[in-house]
This record gives structure tokens, sequence and C-alpha cells, in this order.
């Protein structure tokens, strides 16, 4: 058993990386180039790894289950980029955005890791502007900057509403030179199917070419896994369709400790689900909140005539309409952290506030009208328009709202066939990351030798909430700026080894193991489609492991998806064939892993009986429905090794101390 | 937008086994999808049938399904991305289509782009090109200037950024009637040549990118502006024009 | 000079000199026009300038190989690059929408082309090799034919006959098409496109596409109607 050692370095907490770094073992630039590091996922973490890795001169092979390293999911994120510059004069500093950080996921991520995110976050900015991330500027040609929820300061650096995809771009151009250098060899469609352990060091992987359909085997000297978050397992998310937990789950599988897995983030501004047959949840940016004013209305009366279509949102007059972030968090507002708008935002609708038109009415507004008017006047002032008419200041306003946010409101009209500048948007929580992943030391090493974990697939950033542009700051921060540190102490005492050969045992089992899980899929004279188990899963956790959890919906959940699991290796129906193309395929292997990591997810959520960030016990809520930690028994992190089936996983404690903060109640009133 | 209505339809979908082998378009009949299903929505729940009717599901690329990633392709009714401006494939909606509307479903056309199966073509030819050039030539070092030090000029900042928004989803390509892959150059060549950082190596990176562009075999633009109207990110002709100046003062000045 | 060849050899250069050649042509189809449109007004200008174009060196030995090489260059890269861009997709589209998104001029600019390279033997057989042979084989550089100029004479000659002004007709409404694309096109090639100006050369491509070819038929209607 390998036993939980952070490997967090001594020293002020300002000066940890930095010793860190100055005490860590290097490998020579001769050296790096008898070196193999295989990097699974492409997406900001991965792609940054794997270009910097490759930069320095190690030998990488890169792997993405996409047609194109490009396409990772990280270019979905929207609204920006935390890094502490301070350009504003706001007063933000490192420590700031370290404090921040801490105290929006609730008291429950590692101080030291923050600490550190926080320090090179101004990096990053620099590093992607050098690379052509053509970030907003103001007219004097210098950066520009909005704020995000859950913070006082701005310092969100934003590339219009496609900030994730300006900084993947930036990561792809990165690597696509070192992959015209040939320091990168890229493989896309290739899915990591397993991990490979020589002598309890990972060594390599098998990967299945979802093109051919051929099993390869890939050694190296370290294996990164930057495959992501794993919210799929609710099938209806934010992330996009083939985002797995596969690779985080088979090294968990073969040692890996998976940590907290029940933090995940129901995201307060996605567009409200339309029906049955919906594939995926829209995330509309947070970013939208800064100038969207969240309410429904104040009578029931209302609410019912505006599910039934007999009423509109603009008809409510003002006085009717309760701005419930606004009434509870008076300081804070509309800009409270994710999950306590979430949570919110589902109190409303519970008690039957909720605006939806679907059968469940789920959906709050997220109303422009006030920014409207009010970017309008000041519009019509800057112009020198005297005594506008309120149709002036309106057309004003909605050209400003447009350069804001222009890409989101039509992409909400598109989805919806509502005009957002006309009526308020209806927005709805939904599944979008998962601060839960991976266990991971200092040095982002999981509990396998040489075998790395980074960007959402870790669990160590966020604690139990993530704050808005936190994301792409984290992955880019492993990626770019900490990894290709810290591989280099592990990666010092193999400069002799010579390459990993692919003609051992242990290569041989892994992918006998693979084969035959696939021939079993193939073979299967099952009746039922894999989506047809990944509904079922998905609406288990929705209704019992979702926004809020109780004891009981979590026993019930865990033998439910169990149930599903058994049913599941029995009735699966896969058409088509294990030699070529087969998008049937790779989605039963990930269902069957999610399968598992459902069950373990409310088995971790059952067994940390407190309320903290997106985790919330119904069991543990003040009068008013906050949140309630319980410090005492749970300043740690959750720790699950494999032991085959979920319910023999065993629970291991980091505990968490916080030397530089003070533990307090989240209070954003 | 109460006024549900679902729509029965004809599909008219090619089918390929694999790159080598020869398709044929395949008639199938769908009923009762939503006017509020994505279009995508509507082939998921064409190929649950095919799996419950024992048949093999139709294979075509997506992924994020919020028109960002550039997987989904299909050419929809002769258009990339399907009717409809400003979309990709994923946003397009069924309210779109009327019942019983016969709809064609095809794969991107193009050799430089082949078919690998039914609607699923190889796009690394885009990968290629962009391994040619289309980077700045800056290590990931940290250890760069700060980001304030060169203001940039908002216009050029912003024309940047509208160039950097392809999604390098192949339309352009598959819309072209010849093929061409300009529009995609273009757009990052723009991008980096209108940035004081990308202008250093501007005039290589435009040569270097073309080159490729040319061996991968796609066509040559005319400048029928197609590729423009049909671009989900409404990448402009703009850009073609900055790739042919950046391309000629370029072979002058190499 | 090899990257001269190598530029000229590039997808972007050969659409260079493709832009370049139209430039010319649509350059020299101006001039044309401006001339042929004096005999609207009777034979006295038009014989002069015809004339003076036909007999100078400058105009024969320098401008006219430019304009050969032109118009050759223009029709020989054209059918080079129509075969490169129609192998460029070798399974073509069971249904394909071009009408969405561009015009029908664009899109055929080949067979616009074509239609303008069967006048252009016409016309060469017209004019431009009776020319040929009367100045630079029998030797003849008067320009004389009974006395007078012939070069009016001949022009209100060809156009009494009433399948040719149809075939002469049919042509410049091709090639207004060939230009309602081509004109605007040449401007974006050479990389000469953006939101202040391009606006202006598209209404200028427009007036030109459809003026000078107008202007062209009416010449050839007039002397077909009027007899003289």
């Amino acid at each position: 058993m390998a036993t939980l050692d952070s490997r967090i370095p001594e020293g002020p907490i300002a000066d940890k990386w930095t010793n860190h770094k100055n005490n860590i073992k290097l490998v020579n630039p001769a050296n790096k180039r008898s070196i193999d590091v295989i990097v699974v996922g492409t997406g900001l973490a991965g792609g940054s790894a794997a270009a910097t890795l490759a930069e320095l001169g190690y030998n990488v092979k890169a792997f993405c289950y996409q047609d194109s390293p490009r396409r990772a999911h990280s270019i979905a994120a929207q609204g920006g980029i935390n890094a502490a510059k301070n350009y504003q004069g706001d007063g933000d500093s490192t420590y700031r955005l370290f404090y921040d950080t801490v105290k929006g996921g609730d008291y429950r991520s590692r101080e030291a890791n923050v600490y550190r995110l926080a320090e090179v976050s101004t990096n990053i900015i620099d590093q992607c502007v050098a690379q052509g991330v053509p970030f907003a500027r103001d007219y004097g040609g210098l950066l520009d900057n909005r704020s995000f929820g859950g913070v006082q300061v701005s310092r969100t650096f934003y590339a219009k509403g496609q900030t994730g995809q300006q900084l993947l771009l930036g990561c792809y151009s990165a690597m696509s030179r070192q992959i015209g250098k040939g320091k990168l060899k890229m493989y896309n469609r290739h899915e990591m199917l397993d991990l490979v352990i020589v002598d309890g060091k990972a060594r390599g992987i098998i990967a299945r070419n979802l093109v051919t359909g051929e099993i390869e085997r890939h050694s190296a000297h370290a294996v990164v896994v930057g495959s992501g978050g794993y919210g799929n397992v609710f099938f209806l998310s934010t992330n996009a369709m083939g985002s797995n937990t596969s690779a985080a789950w088979k090294i968990h599988q073969r040692g890996a400790y998976f940590a907290n897995p029940c933090f995940t983030q129901i995201h307060p501004t996605c567009i409200p689900q339309h029906g049955e047959q919906q594939s995926k949840l829209t995330l509309m940016s947070e970013s939208l909140r800064n100038d969207g004013r969240i309410w429904v209305p104040a009578k029931k009366e209302d609410a019912e005539a505006v599910r039934a279509g007999k009423l509109k949102p603009t008809d409510i007059a003002e006085e009717d309409r309760d701005y419930y972030l606004e009434r509870r968090y008076p300081s804070f507002g509309n800009l409270t952290p994710r999950d306590v708008a979430s949570r919110a935002a589902k109190e409303r609708c519970d008690a039957g506030f909720g605006v939806g038109t679907n059968e469940t009415g789920e959906a709050v507004y997220l109303d422009f009208e006030s920014a409207i008017m009010r970017y309008g006047q000041e519009d019509a002032n800057v112009k020198g328009v005297h005594n506008p008419s309120q149709e002036q200041i309106r057309q004003l306003g909605e050209k400003v709202i447009e350069t804001k946010y222009g890409n989101l409101f039509q992409m909400y009209e598109k989805i919806t066939a509502d005009n957002p500048y006309k009526t308020p948007m209806k927005i709805y929580p939904a599944v979008h990351y998962t601060m839960g992943g991976v266990w991971c030391d200092y040095n982002l090493m999981t509990t396998i030798p040489g075998c790395y974990a980074i960007g959402e697939a870790n669990f160590s950033d966020h604690g139990a909430n993530r704050l808005g542009a936190s994301a792409l700051m984290q992955g880019l921060a492993d990626g770019y700026f900490v990894l290709p540190y810290t591989i280099g102490d592990y990666l010092a005492d193999d400069i002799r080894t010579g390459a990993i050969p692919t003609d051992t045992p242990e290569f041989d089992e892994a992918e006998k193991a693979v084969q035959e899980r696939i021939e079993f899929f193939i073979n299967n004279k099952g009746s039922k489609s894999v989506d047809h188990f990944h509904k079922r899963l998905g609406k288990v956790m929705w209704n019992k492991v979702g926004m809020a959890r109780n004891e009981k919906g979590l026993n019930e959940a865990i033998e439910e998806i169990r149930q599903i699991r058994e049913e599941f290796w029995k009735e699966v129906k896969v058409p088509g064939v294990a030699d070529g193309i087969n998008p049937e395929l790779e989605k039963a292997g990930r269902v069957a892993d999610f399968l598992e990591l459902g069950e373990l997810f409310a088995r971790d959520a059952l067994e940390r009986e407190e309320s903290c960030g997106g985790h919330f016990r119904e069991e543990h809520q003040s009068d008013e429905g906050e949140a309630v930690r319980d410090d005492k028994k749970f300043t740690f992190v959750s720790a699950w090794e494999y032991k085959g089936e979920p319910s023999d996983a065993i629970l291991h404690k980091e505990p968490l101390v916080y030397d530089n903060i003070e533990l307090k109640t989240r209070s954003y009133k | 937008m109460s006024t549900h209505k679902n729509l029965n339809l004809t599909l008219k979908v090619w089918r390929q086994k694999d790159q080598k082998a020869k398709g044929n378009m395949e008639t199938y009949q769908v009923s009762d999808i939503s006017t509020d299903s994505s279009f995508l929505e509507m082939m998921d729940i064409l190929n649950e049938q095919l799996i419950n009717e024992g048949k093999e599901p139709v294979a075509f690329d997506h992924d994020c399904r919020e028109g960002i990633c550039g997987t989904c392709s299909l050419y929809i009714n002769g258009e990339a991305h399907g009717p409809g401006r400003e979309i990709t494939t994923c946003q397009l909606h069924m309210r779109e289509f009327n019942d019983g509307d016969t709809i064609y479903i095809e794969p991107w056309r193009a050799n430089a782009f082949p078919v690998i199966k039914d609607l699923m073509v190889d796009r690394t030819a885009f990968d290629r090109i962009m391994a040619a050039g289309g980077f700045i030539s800056v290590n990931t070092s940290g250890n760069t200037v700060d980001a304030n030090a060169i203001p940039i000029e908002k216009a050029n900042a912003d024309k940047a950024m509208d160039a950097a928004t392809c999604i390098g989803c192949g339309a352009c390509v598959a819309t072209c009637k010849n093929s061409s892959a300009m529009l995609f150059v273009s757009a990052k060549v723009s991008q980096f040549a209108l940035l004081p950082q990308g202008q250093v190596e501007s005039a290589e990176r435009a040569q270097n990118m073309v080159k490729v562009m040319d061996e991968e075999g796609f066509g040559n633009c005319s400048n029928t502006g197609a590729c423009e109207v049909e671009c989900p990110k409404g990448i402009s002709l703009e850009n073609i024009a900055r790739l042919n100046r950046e391309y000629l003062s370029g072979s002058v000045k190499k | 000079m090899s990257w001269v060849k190598q530029t000229f050899s590039s997808s972007i250069g050969r659409k260079f000199a493709m832009a370049l050649s139209a430039l010319f042509l649509m350059f020299f189809l101006l001039q044309h026009f401006a001339i042929n449109f004096t005999s609207v007004f009777g034979d006295k200008t038009f014989n002069e300038i015809s004339h003076f174009m036909g007999t100078n060196p400058l105009v024969q030995f320098a401008l006219q190989p430019v304009l050969i090489f032109a118009v050759v260059y223009h029709f020989a890269m054209g059918f080079v690059l129509e075969a490169k861009n129609r192998g460029a997709r070798s399974v073509k589209y069971a249904k394909n929408n071009g009408a969405a998104n561009s015009t029908w001029f664009s899109r055929n600019m080949i067979y616009s082309g074509l239609v303008i390279l069967a006048f252009l033997g016409l016309h060469f057989y017209d004019f431009w090799i009776p020319e040929i042979n009367v100045k630079y084989i029998q030797g003849d550089m008067s320009g004389m034919h009974n006395g007078e100029f012939r070069y009016y004479e001949e022009l209100v000659h060809k156009f009494q006959d009433p399948v040719r002004v149809g075939m002469y007709v049919l042509s410049f409404v091709l090639l207004a098409m060939h230009l309602l694309h081509g004109f605007q096109s040449a401007f974006q090639s050479v990389g000469a496109n953006h939101s202040k100006y391009t606006p202006l050369i598209k209404k200028l491509g427009n007036i030109y596409a459809i003026a000078i070819p107008a202007g062209f038929i009416f010449i050839a209607l007039f002397h077909h109607l009027t007899g003289h």
C-alpha cells in the first residue's frame, strides 16, 4: 500500500515553490533525449505539458481520442482565466488569489498547491500573450479584465467569450511547433485503455487506435494523465460527448488513489433541459452574471402562469420579482460562487417559483434589462447624446451588451429561439466540472511512481468548489510551469534506464485484459444500447447525488448503480466490429468505468457527513439553508484505494493543514 | 415557443464501411423528432433506432455539441453544417426543418479529407499545415516579457481575435467548389500577422503553411466566397487577401 | 531566379498571376471599347485610331505580345487550375446547394470563359488573322482599301450578318457574367480587400462588368440596325 505523502516542501508558503525548484533534481539536456514521456489528453493541461516537455528535450508521445489535439474540451471554456496581475490596481495579489481560491473551495484544498497556482498565474498570461493569444484589450492597447463570481477584484483575462478556445489553440500551436520538429509524436484518435506498470513504476500504456481498432503498446519512462474530469457520469452535463474518466479510472485501478469524487461543480448558468431526447447541456458563461440579474416571480401564481405560457416575464412588474441572490447575499449579489448560486436556484424551483417550460419547471431568469439601460445611459453620455429617448438608450445599451457578450447571446438564441436582448434568458444549473480526481502529491505524481495527474484529472487545487476562470489557470499552470519541473525530479533516476521494451509480460498481461474486454463487448448478445445504461446512471446521479444529497438517497443510489452495473454487464449491446471505427464500442468502455466511478462517488458523498462547496448534505445546513462544514471531522482529503468492487474501496485520509488561512464559515452575505 | 411540433423525416445518409470501401446513400425514416432537438440529437435517435433493429449505427464526428470544438461536420441538404448561418451542425436545430422533409446527409468531400467511415473524415491535413508554421516560435518558459509590455492597437487585437476564432472544422474546404483550404490557412496567418509578436516570422509562416497546403492536395481559391458564407465562425475573406499579401511579399523578402 | 518559379507555381502565385493577367485584360478591354465606341459617331476618328493602333510599333511589338501572352496565360492557367480544382474532389456530393452561398457566375467562370474563348476564335477569324495577313504577310501597312481607310468599312460589313451579331451578343452577355465575378476577384487575389474600400471595388466592378459588355453589344446592334 502506498502511503499518502503529499511531499509539501518546508518553509514559508511564499517560498515553498522557489525552494522546491531549487532543490529538486534536474535532467541535463543530453539525457533528456533518451527519456520518453507519454501524455494522455491534449487539453490545456495535457497539451501544455506535452509541448513544454518536448521543448525541454524529452521524447513525447501525446494521445487524444479526438481527431486533433485542438478539439479537447478545454476549448469550450468561455469566460476567462484568472491571474494575480493586479493590472487594475484594485488590490489584487498572489496572496489574495490564493486566499480567494482556498475560501472559494470551502477550505478543502491543499494550501501549498493553491499558493503555487496563484504564484505562477501571472506567468501564464505573459506566456500566452507571447504565443499570440489575442486577449481582449482596451483602447490604450493594454489587457482588459473582468470580474467573476466569488471574488471582489477584476483579475480575469478573456478573449471574448472564447477564452478556453484561444488558450487551447495557443497550446495546440506550441504542440504543432514541436510536432513539426519531430520532438512530439501525436496519436490522434487513440484511446488509452490501460496503464502498464513494471517493477512498481508506470512504464507505458495500452492504447486502441480508434480508426483501425488495433491495440497498441507504448512504453515510456513516465506517464502523464491530463484527461479531464468525470462530469459525464451524470450523462447530461456541459462536458463534451466524448469526455470520459477512463484514463483516470485505469490508473486508479492500477493503484492511483482517487480523491474526493463527490466534489462536483454544478454550474448555475446553463440552458435548461428541453426534453428527454437531449444529449447534453450548454453552459452560458458565468461572466454573464456580471451584468445579468437573476430572479424568479415573487408570487407563485405568476410562476405558474409563466410555466403555462400565459404570462411573459417582461409583463411581471418590478415589485413582483424576487431577485433572490441579491436578497440573500447583499454583498456579493449575483456574483456569489457557483455552488451557492446553483443551490439557490434549486431552492426557488423546488419551492414552486421555477419558470421552466419543461415538465419540472426548472429554470430561473437571467435578466439584462437593467444592464442594457445602464450602459445605454452611460454610452449616451459618452457620445454626447442629450436627452436621449428610452428607445435610444436601449439601442445604445444593446450595442454595449453585444460587444461584451454577443457570441453568448447568439448562442442562446440559436439553441432556444428566444432573443435575450428582448426577454430574459432562462437558466438552470448543470454539472460542469469535477474538483475531485486522481490524488497527487506536490509534484503532481499519483500514488504510482512515474504516473502523474494534471489539470481537471487531478484533485489538488479547487477543494470542494472551483471559482470561475480558475480551471484554465490550473490546467496551464500544471502543464506549462509545474509538471515540467517536478517530473525531472523523478526522471533524473532514469537517465541510464534506456528505452523501455514492450515485449514484456507486463505489457502482455495488460494488452490481454484490454483485448478480452473488447471481445466481451462485441460478442455480448445483450438487448440494450450503451446509452440506455448511461442515461439510467445519469438519472440516479442527478436525482440522488446531485445538488443536494442525503443519507437515504445516497444509500439508494449506491444500490441502484450497482444494479445498473450488473445489468450492464449482462445486457449491453454493442453493434459493429472491433477492428475498425466503432463509437458504440468506445462508449461501452467509458460507461463501464462511469458505472464504477458513480458508485464510489456516492460512497464518498455518504462518508462525508458535512456540507462543503459543491457537496451539500441536506442533514448539514443552517436554518437559513446555508452549507454547514464540519472542520473538526472532515478537514481532510478522501483518497480512495481501488480494491475491485467500489464497495471494497479503502478510504485513506490526507489531513489538510491550514497555516496561512484561518478556517472560517464561508459567507457571501 | 410552446408550439411543440414533432417531425417525421426521410434521411438519405452516406454509408461507407471504411476508407477503402465504396460507399452509397442509404435511406432511413425517423419519426416523432422534437423541433427543439438539435440535428445531432436527431442523429442519436436514428442510431438508437438502428441499434435496436440490430443494425450498425451511423458513424459521425461530434464532441462538444456547443459549436466550438469543430469536430462535427456533415453536409446537410447541400450545405456545410446545413442551412443556417454561423452555426455548426451541433447548433442546427430541427425547427429549421418541416414535417415530411427529405434530408441529405453526406460527409465532407475533398480528396485531402478522405472518408474513414460513414460520415467521418480524416482532417489531419489541417494538423500538418499547422505543424508547418501555425505558431509563434516562443518557448513556454514563462520568462517572456510582461504581457502589458507591448501595447497592441485594439483594432488589430480585435481583428486577430476574429481570425483566431476559426475552429478548424473544415466547412470551408467542404463547401468550396475547389476544395480549397485558403480560409483556414489565412485565418491562422492573419491572427499572427496582426500581432507584433507574430509579425517577426510572418513571411516564413505564410510560405511554409502554403507549401504544405498545396502538397496536401487542396484545390485553389477562386474567390467564390462560399467559405465565408458557410463558415460557422464568420471568418472573413479579408483574411485570404491578407494571406495573399503575406505570401507574395514574403516571396520577395525571403 | 528559382524563387520566381516557386512563387508562380504555388497556389497563391498562380492566383496572383491570373489576377494580374485579368487586370491587364480588363484595361485592354476598356481601351478597346473606347476605340470601338467612336465608330458610333462615324468613320473618321475610328479609322484614325485604328490605323494608329495597327501600325504603331510600340503598340504592335511591345503591347501586342504582352496582350497575347496575357490572353494565352489567362486561358491556359484557367484550364490548368480548373482541372486541378476538379481533381481535388473525386467524389462529388449527391446534393449540393451552391446557390446558397455563392453566385452562379463565380462558380462557372470556366463556362463563361469557354464561351469567351470561342468568341475570341471568331474574332480572330474575323479581324485579327486578316489583319496580320494583310499587314505582315502581304506587307500592306497602308490600312487603305480603294483609297480609303478600310477599318470602319470592315467593321460595318461584319455586323451585317445577324448570326454573327447574335453570337456576338451572347458572348458579351457571358463576358459580363465573367466580369461580375472576375473584376472584384482580381483585386482580392492581389491582396486588396478592406472593409473601407472593398464595397467601392465591388460597385465599380458591377458597373464595369455590365457597362462595357453592354456597350459592345450596343455598338454591334447599332451597326447592324443602322447598316452603317
